[in-house]
């Protein structure tokens, strides 16, 4: 492995694990912590819904999904900055 | 069919067949208004479906290693996402979520959460890199990364654990369904379904369960979306009920106190299984324990999502590992369409009981009149529903009708007045979704009992003929004795759902992701945390459910992977440091298998 090969692939690897800790922590706060505070997000009403009902109900899956697009677009964009990414 | 330029042909295959669904779908309406008895609607619709599957089934035959293992690793994207969604979405997603719901309100929504946000820990921490590794099974991803047979054979111990408990709960689905349908015996319809699940799987293999399974989660999508959007147009509740049921959930709170919810004693009486309303829905408890067992739900469903062999496998059959993470992507979009369809279904149908304003309300109403109507007489006398006067006034009170979640999927048409054609929809919707899963999970523990455990520990030396021979013989022992459970009614059926993700990610999960993220993790610390997690887990589970310990801090049995998955990383981080590194071989592979370009670690065909 030749040196600049190396440390392209240490590059890769912190990105890759900026970004899987970044997908993470919005993980983290819409599985979790949204929903410990759900009793007093209910006083707040959201188009009708009682916000910690709609949380659980729809606006965490709805973040889950936008997350995960997202997610997936920036690691392409990693992986092909550094050289990494498939040929096809 | 199934060759050369059919990948390049799949949207227009699985177009035509979604059009030719369609057609079906209303010709069953023609022959319905021609005076076609609702049980041969039935019948027709579970038959046809199932005939479509196995000849799907047949096409896909194949003797190939890798199409039988992982489809010839040439799934595109999307397409693997429908196939996933299918294989995910089971029996009880389908058919129990929304009567969970109904019941459970808020506190149940933790299902809801816990799996759909899996998805990212598959995606973020292990799909991709699997993908890599090219592993035909997940105790093979075990095996190869860690060495030796101990680690290979306790990952197929607790694949096999796993994937049993869950398929059981399948193939009873199956068997209800079928025995609904078809009108036969439940015990006859647990066989029946059975054969309809190895029709799909014995003779392709993974490539004819992936091409299954994107046919049923089209027949499941359609059959679930269908009525809940013809439901809500013909009720008035608003055109895409998903956005504009906020409303229904105030007004339902309203009627819960005008119902007397919580200040009813309870009603004694009722037949198994059938249960009246006593949870607020929308009312979240306002407490840390409340609190604190939502999101310990939450984290056990989403660890064992990301820890269930027969999903991880489904991302195996991608033909890239940029693709593997797309896959994901679109398969969490395609299960986000039920899941967040369920509450949308299960507060509606509550506001068409509850509501005494609406001609479908009967709380309130006499009971001579709700006695009276059609879907009461029919779900009554299969036990599905039971109206018991206990103060003997006349009038039905909520604590007086009892009922099944199971019937809020199953009676929506019926509650709201569809015709009958719906109704036989739903039951090829609900058979899709329960025969999709029994594939995958059977699949998934046969190929683990004959890649790993027959060939690459008892017989390596097995020819090719002879490896795809154990796997469809063994594949028919697993489906037999699966149905053989299934057929003694053991468990409910969510009860078991829920135990398959925490014994997966009690035993599994830290392995897999370690594996990967932690070069330093060696043989001893994945077999001290698979068995430590595993064993201490299901320890747990018998001494609450049948020990006569109570829980600590309010873990019950579904969430018993909190105190295995903890035994099982400590044990792993400890025993690794406590013994040498691995060597310069390991660490090199795990390197390769963190970027995306070049050969996979396994060959094509191992």
């Amino acid at each position: 492995m030749t040196s600049t090969e190396t440390s392209k692939r240490a590059e890769h690897w912190q990105r890759t694990k900026s970004l899987m800790i970044i997908t993470l922590s919005i993980w983290f706060v819409f599985s979790f912590v949204v929903h410990w505070f759900a009793a007093s997000l209910n006083s707040i009403t959201f188009f009708g819904w009682p916000l910690g009902f709609y949380m659980a109900a729809q606006g965490s899956e709805i973040v889950f999904v936008l997350t995960l697009f997202w997610f997936v677009k920036s690691q392409d964009k990693i992986d092909r900055d550094c050289g990494f990414a498939e040929e096809d | 069919m199934i060759k050369g330029d059919f990948i390049d042909n799949l949207p227009k295959v699985y177009g035509l067949y979604t059009g030719g669904f369609l057609v079906f779908v209303l010709l069953m309406a023609i022959l319905e208004q021609m005076g076609v008895g609702a049980d041969t609607i039935g019948i027709l619709f579970v038959a046809f479906t199932i005939v479509i599957y196995a000849g799907i089934g047949f096409l896909s035959r194949t003797m190939a290693v890798d199409a039988y293992y992982v489809a010839g690793r040439q799934v595109p994207a999307v397409f693997n996402g429908m196939a996933t969604a299918a294989d995910w979405m089971s029996g009880a997603s389908f058919v129990a979520m929304a009567g969970g719901i109904y019941f459970g309100g808020h506190g149940y929504l933790a299902f809801v959460v816990g799996w759909t946000g899996g998805y990212i820990l598959v995606a973020s921490l292990m799909a991709p890199y699997l993908r890599k590794f090219g592993c035909y099974t997940v105790p093979d991803f075990i095996g190869t990364r860690y060495g030796g047979n101990l680690p290979r054979f306790l990952g197929v111990v607790v694949l096999a654990v796993a994937s049993f408990t869950y398929v059981t709960a399948q193939i009873n689905a199956t068997g209800t369904i079928a025995a609904r349908a078809l009108q036969i015996p439940f015990e006859v319809g647990v066989w029946f379904g059975l054969l309809g699940i190895l029709l799909c799987s014995m003779l392709g293999g993974m490539r004819a369960v992936t091409w299954t399974q994107v046919a049923q989660y089209i027949v499941l999508i359609i059959a679930y979306l269908v009525p809940v959007f013809w439901m809500s147009n013909k009720q008035g509740f608003g055109l895409i009920p998903q956005f504009v049921y906020g409303d229904a959930v105030a007004r339902i709170t309203e009627l819960e106190g005008l119902h007397g919810l919580g200040t009813l004693d309870a009603v004694e009486g009722a037949k198994g299984g059938l249960k009246a309303l006593s949870v607020p829905f929308a009312t979240a408890g306002d407490s840390a324990m409340a609190s604190w067992k939502f999101v310990t739900l939450v984290f056990c469903m989403m660890t064992g999502t990301a820890s269930l062999p027969h999903i991880l496998m489904r991302y195996f059959t991608t033909p890239s590992v940029r693709a593997a993470r797309q896959s994901v992507a679109w398969s969490l979009m395609f299960i986000f369409l039920l899941y967040f369809t369920a509450p949308a279904l299960a507060t509606f149908t509550k506001l068409q009981i509850l509501d005494p304003n609406l001609a479908t309300g009967i709380i309130g109403k006499p009971i001579e009149t709700v006695m009276a109507l059609e879907w009461i007489q029919k779900w009554s006398a299969v036990d599905f529903a039971q109206i018991i006067d206990a103060n003997a006034d006349g009038i039905l009170q909520l604590n007086e009708f009892f009922m099944r979640g199971d019937i809020v999927v199953l009676a929506t048409p019926e509650i709201a007045g569809l015709p009958y054609v719906i109704s036989g929809l739903v039951a090829a919707g609900g058979m899709a979704a329960a025969m999709s899963t029994a594939d995958g999970l059977l699949l998934a523990i046969a190929n683990a009992l004959s890649h790993d455990l027959y060939y690459k520990i008892i017989d390596p030396e097995a020819e090719t003929r002879k490896r795809l021979l154990v796997a469809r013989f063994l594949l028919l022992c697993i489906g037999a004795a699966g149905a053989f459970v299934a057929s003694l009614k053991l468990t409910s059926i969510l009860g078991a759902v829920a135990w398959a993700f925490d014994f997966a990610a009690s035993g599994l999960f830290f392995p897999i992701v370690l594996g990967i993220w932690w070069k330093r993790a060696n043989r001893q610390g994945a077999i001290a945390g698979m068995a430590g997690g595993f064993i201490v887990g299901t320890w747990y589970l018998y001494m609450i459910r049948w020990g006569g310990m109570d829980p600590w801090l309010g873990i019950d049995h579904l969430r018993f992977a909190i105190i295995g998955m903890p035994v099982s990383l400590v044990l792993m981080i400890v025993v690794s440091l406590m013994t040498p590194e691995p060597d310069a071989e390991t660490q090199a592979m795990v390197d390769e298998i963190r970027i995306p370009s070049g050969e996979t670690v396994l060959g094509s065909s191992h």
